[in-house]
């Protein structure tokens, strides 16, 4: 058996873990995390009044965007961490002009909070419950980011430049 | 060279934190192997054959006496007193310990150095030419822009947990010292109209399936290269395939598209990106381009060497290159010794080379994707007392490409991914071709070897490459010819039925004597003797 | 043939064998673990001790088994062009 350094197939991976029903949503927004049914994107057509909707990460989220104005939640699952298409949809939708919540859900450890707050989400139902005093201390282990991302940090280049 | 500022070193110490409290949870068994391995391939940490092997980023291949010394101090501490240069400008230590490696990453963070990135399913070192800042033929300086995109590929939080490793080069000439056109994305600086820009190739790589890069763009402004970066690797993390990870890489990405296609969506993409504002402003160039100056060139230096000791006069006339200043020259440190290990260098070496840096090349040193080191600004004054220095030392051997300047990957004496070992076959050929008058006849030729498919040691890019393969669990090796990482890039190909690592070895020899034979003169390269002959001479020679 | 277990501590990266009572540098005291090993195997995994735990074939020779792939081989003895570095404590 190697080491293999890099990830196995995660395309057609197992289904996602099941989330502890227990595990309460982890949120980053004012007021509450939206509750309501979520539907899978095959099924979000223009004449839903469907106001929560999941993006896989084989999805298009740029199919969302002329709906955006309607909708309260659009969850964005992640069945294995490696696989990293999510962050991509996030911060599209974001970019897009998105201002509703934008939950990451699944295999979503506390070492991958920072980079999805970075990229847009605000909210996480992750398949474990996550301690919230890692979580903190995660979001406030980089006093500095390079890159402009979704969440409206300041690079490193605008601080040096003013 | 670039310096830390504040906000550099502060997430830098960040990251050593972060990471001491992950391996502190996966210690405790807080966090399973399979949740902790991304995280330490992220800081570079490798489970291999024997230990666990830290890769150190040199960034662009360039580091200062300081650090030097603190990489020998690593080698000594941590390690087994050695250390080895890669063939994308790093350095890997072989014998490190998990529990230790946070305490490692501090001392390392202290000299403004880190293992961020270096492994792992994000953007790795950005590498470049070994001569920049030094060779006549660059349009100007290149690193400040591998610096740049250093800072914006680090922790980015969209491209953290791609398809595959992510490979970037920039180069500044049209001669190609960095092999761009062999890199997920090659960028090469160039000026029209008298305005800097970079023309860009994507999908170029070596592994199962090499492949040459595609332009998709002749020119973009500087001002904007990190944006359309930006652009590429959106394109990449959506559609990257993701269900097997020998088609992962985005030069697969490419060919299945096709380069059109390709090109096409990565222009939409950018289209939306580039009024977001995500590149620099023109005052983080500025200040980034203003931390590579030139040195303060000494301008009454003479030109003119002393070729009085043979010894010194021969390795002056092949490892030592012009410098576009007058009065000082490129000097190449040759980490190939025939018989030792390609790339290694013991923490004695490393302090040694640290105070010639000091003394006689403003304080820098390069190394470059061929595992040797290059000190880029010596006066030519200087060169006889820094040969004298370094030959002392074994750094000396007068072999800068050739045929003994071979280029191996640990193989399977170190790495866990090998089928063969590499450094042996290395040891073997170099030996049988030490006598120096028979390598200057040979003259230019760059050897290759790679200890299994995922070719770290570019033997698709080989005039002669060679690939160990398994053999129902023996060790056997393909020969290849022709390949070539410069700007003529151009893929290796296998010559016929493998060998034994004897049999492979007499092969070359064959080979080499064959071109001997046919070229028009000793000063055709083997490589195009090959390309004007093509493989049937070679063939003959070898299986008769 | 026999089988051993390898595999390598996650603190330090070490190789080591499994001797039938402990984890064990020295690949000539590895013990053959027979049908037992994949329990064992499977228990080590799970414990999340010894990284990549693995079953290898050997042949039992006067010195000690003697892994059949080279790769294991390598593992046992350390890299073989650097013999000065034999990781095993003399």
């Amino acid at each position: 058996m190697v080491d293999v350094q890099d990830q196995s197939a995660v395309a057609d991976a197992a289904p996602p873990p099941e989330t502890d029903a227990a595990t309460p949503v982890l949120s980053f927004r004012d007021g509450p995390a939206y509750e309501g049914p979520v539907v899978a994107l095959a099924e979000f057509g223009a004449s839903s009044n469907t106001a929560a909707v999941r993006l896989d990460p084989g999805d298009d989220a740029r199919v969302l965007v002329p709906h955006l104005a309607g909708l309260r939640l659009i969850e964005v699952a992640f069945p294995k961490y490696r696989d990293g298409r999510g962050y991509s949809s996030a911060r599209i939708l974001r970019e897009a002009g998105y201002t509703g919540e934008l939950r990451a859900a699944g295999d979503v450890l506390v070492d991958q909070i920072s980079f999805m707050r970075r990229v847009g989400f605000d909210s996480f139902a992750p398949a474990f419950a996550l301690d919230p005093a890692r979580v903190e201390a995660a979001l406030d282990r980089f006093a500095f980011v390079y890159q402009k991302a979704a969440d409206g940090r300041s690079p490193v280049w605008a601080l040096r430049h003013g | 060279m670039y310096r830390y500022d504040q906000y550099d070193q502060s997430i830098v110490n960040a990251r050593v934190d972060e990471f001491r409290e992950q391996v502190a949870r996966r210690l405790a068994n807080e966090i399973t192997e399979d949740q902790f391995k991304p995280l330490r391939l992220m800081n570079g940490l490798y489970l291999q054959l024997h230990a666990y092997m830290l890769r150190v980023a040199v960034p662009y291949g360039t580091l200062s006496g300081p650090q030097m010394r603190m990489l020998a101090h690593i080698a000594r501490r941590y390690d087994r007193g050695y250390g080895h240069f890669t063939t994308r400008q790093n350095i890997q230590y072989n014998w490190i310990k998990l529990a230790e490696a946070p305490d490692l990453l501090a001392e390392l963070a202290t000299v403004e150095m880190h293992a961020i990135q270096t492994s792992g399913n994000c953007i790795r070192n950005i590498s470049s030419d070994q001569f920049a800042g030094a060779a006549a033929d660059e349009v100007a300086d290149p690193r400040p822009y591998a610096e740049l995109l250093r800072q914006w590929s680090s922790f980015h939080p969209e491209f953290s947990y791609l398809p595959r490793k992510f490979k970037i080069a920039v180069t500044a000439s049209d001669v190609d010292r960095a092999a761009i056109q062999l890199h997920d994305i090659g960028l090469q600086l160039v000026r029209q109209d008298g305005e800097l820009g970079f023309k860009i190739w994507v999908g170029g790589g070596m592994g199962r399936t090499p492949m040459i890069g595609h332009v998709v763009r002749e020119f973009i402004p500087v001002a904007q290269y990190l944006s359309y970066c930006e652009a590429i690797l959106r394109v990449y993390n959506r559609y990257g395939r993701r269900d097997n990870i020998y088609k992962a890489r985005i030069k697969i990405l490419v060919h299945e598209l096709g380069a059109e296609e390709f090109t096409r969506q990565v222009e939409a993409e950018w289209a939306l990106l580039e009024p977001l504002a995500l590149d620099a402003p023109q005052a983080e160039y500025d200040r980034i381009v203003a931390q590579f100056a030139e040195p303060d060139y000494d301008r009454a230096v003479p030109d003119a060497v002393d070729r009085g000791d043979p010894d010194f006069a021969m390795w002056l006339d092949q490892n030592v290159h012009s410098h576009k200043q007058p009065g000082y020259a490129i000097a190449t440190i040759s980490l190939k010794p025939v018989g030792g290990i390609p790339g290694d260098a013991t923490a004695e070496q490393m302090d040694l080379i640290a105070d010639l840096a000091e003394r006689f090349a403003h304080d820098e040193i390069r190394v470059t994707h061929s595992q040797n080191l290059v000190l880029a600004h010596v006066c030519k004054a200087d060169l006889y007392a820094l040969w004298t220095a370094l030959d002392e030392a074994g750094l000396a051997t007068p072999n800068l490409d050739l045929v003994t300047d071979i280029i191996a990957c640990p193989g399977l004496d170190y790495c866990a991914l090998a089928n063969a070992r590499s450094i042996p076959v290395a040891q073997k050929i170099a030996e049988r071709f030490a006598d120096l008058d028979r390598q200057h006849d040979i003259g230019e030729l760059k050897i290759k070897i790679s200890g299994c498919i995922n070719a770290c040691g570019h033997h698709h890019a080989g005039h002669i490459g060679i690939l160990g393969v398994d053999k129902k669990g023996e060790e056997a090796y393909q020969l290849s010819l022709g390949g070539s990482g410069a700007e003529d890039a151009s893929l290796a190909k296998i010559l016929g039925p493998g060998f034994s690592e004897a049999g492979v070895v007499d092969a070359v020899e064959k080979v080499i004597e064959a071109y001997r034979t046919v070229r028009t003169g000793p000063d055709e390269r083997f490589l195009d003797t090959y390309r004007r002959l093509g493989a049937d001479p070679f063939k003959a020679a070898v299986y008769g | 043939m026999i089988r051993l277990l390898t595999g390598n501590i996650l603190e330090t990266g070490d190789v080591v064998w499994w001797d039938g009572t402990e984890w064990n540098l020295a690949l000539r005291d590895a013990v053959d673990v027979g049908p037992e090993g994949d329990a064992l195997l499977a228990r080590t995994l799970a414990a999340e001790r010894i990284n990549e735990p693995a079953l290898v074939d050997a042949e039992p020779t006067p010195d000690g088994p003697r892994p059949r792939t080279m790769r294991e081989r390598v593992r046992g003895a350390g890299p073989t062009v650097r013999l000065d570095l034999n990781r095993i404590p003399a």
